[in-house]
């Protein structure tokens, strides 16, 4: 029972937990806006002192920053794309009875589990590499010459690795959405005439269309920090290809030593990603409507 | 046209058998209730003849013609199911147009035939609800209009009325009557309701365990049933069966004889009981009686003679009404 009563000590009771996070939360932001309009560098300790807004302008000025910038965007948007289609594809699949149902939605499951640096570097090492990889030797088996992916296609090769980390996730809320509808309203949708495509663009689709909306959500925020997949496979490279924002605010503070001009580019992340949340639930938050 | 035959058609899951062989004829504009306790079969059967799930043996004809193998789109029937599955996304207008949408009728058509079915279903002022905002009546008006639109051959209705409250069912079984009086197409109904199959049919298909009991009018159902199950399932309150001496005194394993046709007396008559509980309705009081060396009762007298608990009374059954049974439940006529 809501009282008035109640609700007070339900406040009181929540007190703690929530000035905790808000503690937690307010001072990492506020030690990032202060440096961020210091001039602090870790090879020069002692010598900070204010700098304004120079840090935002080298920050924002930096060509490097408008690659990261597409790249972050790329990044997301095409896990996205590969995680929901696939996603709804093997949610499609995962939903049929055969044999070994249990088995094999288990196997599906099983890269979530597994950490970002470990699937990157075996990715790296036992499938992308144009020497030792799985790949290379598929090619070489055709007579055909293997192909360097993070040479020369370094940010698709992320965009897969991460997909095939994301895909388990997508299914997963997929397949779930999928058997919570009406079995009635497909029977009856095959009754009315419609074949298996105008059943799944008129039926299974619009079903679907809150369980996309939370994985486009959650997939969002979790994407535009990608960080293990590429400090351990491109370091951002060549050059920039696959620099994204996250990983230029790691190399300006921790490989250029500039705690100052990171934290600026930290400030930029969060205004980012402020921006593509707004996006977000502009465009599908509606979905989540009941 | 929407006769449909049913020729030895057999029914298993896995390895149950929920339809042994049902050899049936619907003719053509008749109104067909299935009726059967919960667990008989009645869906399965309906879906069968939908297409919706396949036969294991036998075959099912359309006006002639063998649909055993046809697709459910193809067999030109359209189903009103128990939970509506209606498409929670799209519009009243949007539901009741899908099936011409998908059948690739023009827009000036679509629009015209469903306005058509608004009207006679008096839904013009919702069409552009979502399925969400009706009531339980409403809604289920959208499934018949999404029905109607299709002119099929004939109509499958899965228990329409079991999720509305009494007063809606009564009126919706008067529409439904109604829809049938001006369509004339055929239409198959199933309710686990005899009151329903009573009220609304022209015949009356009684199951039981996937097996057809007995087929029939309302009322041959009502005065001749074949066989106990039969006898005690339509009609209501329920027939009284009586076994024991009385039943032997007439040469017979068991009797029945329904409330109405038992006459109740405060002075003479044939068995002599006491009153136990009685149901009050206005019209009519139904008195449960025991009698001594035959059981509990069933007793429908009219409203206006008082009883109480405790009294005593005497019973008198119509003779002409008595419904004879030998061992196995049949009736003997
Ligand atoms: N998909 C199925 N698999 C196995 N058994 C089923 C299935 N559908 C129905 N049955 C069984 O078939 C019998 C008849 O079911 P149904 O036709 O739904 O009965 P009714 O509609 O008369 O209540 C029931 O005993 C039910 O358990
Ligand atoms: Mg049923």
């Amino acid at each position: 029972m809501a009282t008035k009563h109640s609700r007070a000590a339900a406040r009181l009771m929540i007190s703690p937990a929530v000035l905790l996070l808000l503690g937690w939360m307010i001072v990492p932001l506020a030690m990032t806006l202060y440096f961020s309009f210091q001039r602090y560098n870790l090879l020069m300790p002692g010598m900070e002192e204010w700098t304004g807004l120079a840090n935002y302008q080298y920050f924002l000025t930096d060509p490097a920053f408008f690659d990261a910038l597409t790249n972050t965007l790329l990044l997301v948007g095409g896990v996205l794309l590969v995680t929901i289609i696939g996603g709804v594809m093997l949610a499609l699949l995962l939903d049929q009875p055969f044999f070994g149902q249990g088995v094999v939605r288990i196997l599906v499951i099983a890269p979530f589990f597994v950490m970002p640096t470990v699937s990157a570097l075996v990715w790296k090492n036992m499938f992308l590499n144009p020497v030792n990889g799985l790949f290379a030797h598929a090619a070489k088996a055709l007579g055909l010459q293997p192909y360097d992916f993070f040479a020369q296609a370094p940010l698709a090769s992320i965009i897969g690795i991460v997909s095939w980390q994301w895909l388990p996730f997508a299914t997963l809320i997929l397949l779930t959405a999928l058997q919570s509808l009406d079995q009635e309203q497909l029977e009856a949708a095959e009754m009315d005439g419609a074949g298996p495509l105008s059943r799944f663009f008129h039926i299974m689709l619009p079903h679907l269309a809150r369980a996309i909306t939370v994985v486009i959500l959650i997939q969002t925020i979790f994407l535009l920090s990608v960080f293990a997949e590429i400090l351990v496979t491109t370091n951002g490279g060549p050059g920039t290809a696959s620099t994204n924002l996250t990983y230029l605010i790691y190399a300006q503070s921790l490989l250029q030593f500039d705690v100052g001009g990171g934290s600026a580019g930290g400030v930029v992340a969060i205004v980012l990603a402020n921006i593509v949340a707004i996006f977000l639930m502009r465009m599908i938050g509606k979905n989540l409507e009941a | 046209m929407g006769s449909i035959v049913l020729e030895k058609v057999h029914k298993l899951y896995g390895n149950v058998e929920v339809i042994p062989s049902i050899d049936l004829t619907i003719n053509d504009g008749e109104f067909v209730v299935f009726v059967g306790p919960s667990g008989c079969g009645k869906s399965t059967l309906l879906r069968l003849i939908a297409g919706l799930e396949d036969t294991t043996s036998g075959a099912i004809r359309i006006d002639g013609n063998d649909v055993t193998e046809t697709p459910p789109a193809k067999r030109g029937l359209a189903m009103v199911f128990q939970s509506y599955a209606l498409y929670p996304h799209m519009s009243v207008r949007k539901n009741i147009a899908f099936p011409l949408k998908m059948a690739g009728m023009d827009k000036a058509e679509i629009d015209r035939r469903v306005e058509g079915a608004a009207n006679v279903l008096n839904l013009t002022q919702y069409l552009d609800r979502r399925p969400g905002q009706l009531s339980g009546g409403q809604r289920q008006r959208v499934a018949i209009g999404r029905a109607i639109v299709r002119e099929p051959s004939a109509f499958l209705f899965d228990e329409p009325l079991s999720n509305l409250d009494a007063a809606l069912r009564v009126n919706m079984r008067l529409e439904i009557s109604e829809l049938h009086q001006s369509l004339k197409t055929t239409m198959i109904y199933v309710t686990h309701d005899q009151v329903e199959a009573m009220t609304m049919a022209d015949k009356i298909v009684v199951l039981q365990a996937g097996n057809i009991e007995q087929v029939g009018s309302p009322l041959e159902l009502y005065r001749n049933p074949r066989n106990r199950f039969v006898a005690g399932f339509i009609g209501s309150p329920k027939m009284n069966f009586i076994e024991g001496a009385e039943a032997a005194k007439r040469g017979v394993h068991a009797i029945g004889v329904r409330p109405e046709h038992i006459a109740l007396s405060k002075d003479s008559g044939l068995w002599k009981g006491t009153v136990g509980l009685s149901e009050h309705l206005g019209s009519d009081t139904f008195c449960y009686v025991n009698v001594e060396g035959i059981g509990t009762l069933n007793v429908r007298t009219s409203g206006e003679v008082s009883v109480h608990h405790g009294d005593t009374v005497w019973l008198t059954p119509g003779e002409a009404n008595i419904h004879r049974f030998d061992k196995d439940g049949m009736a003997i006529r």
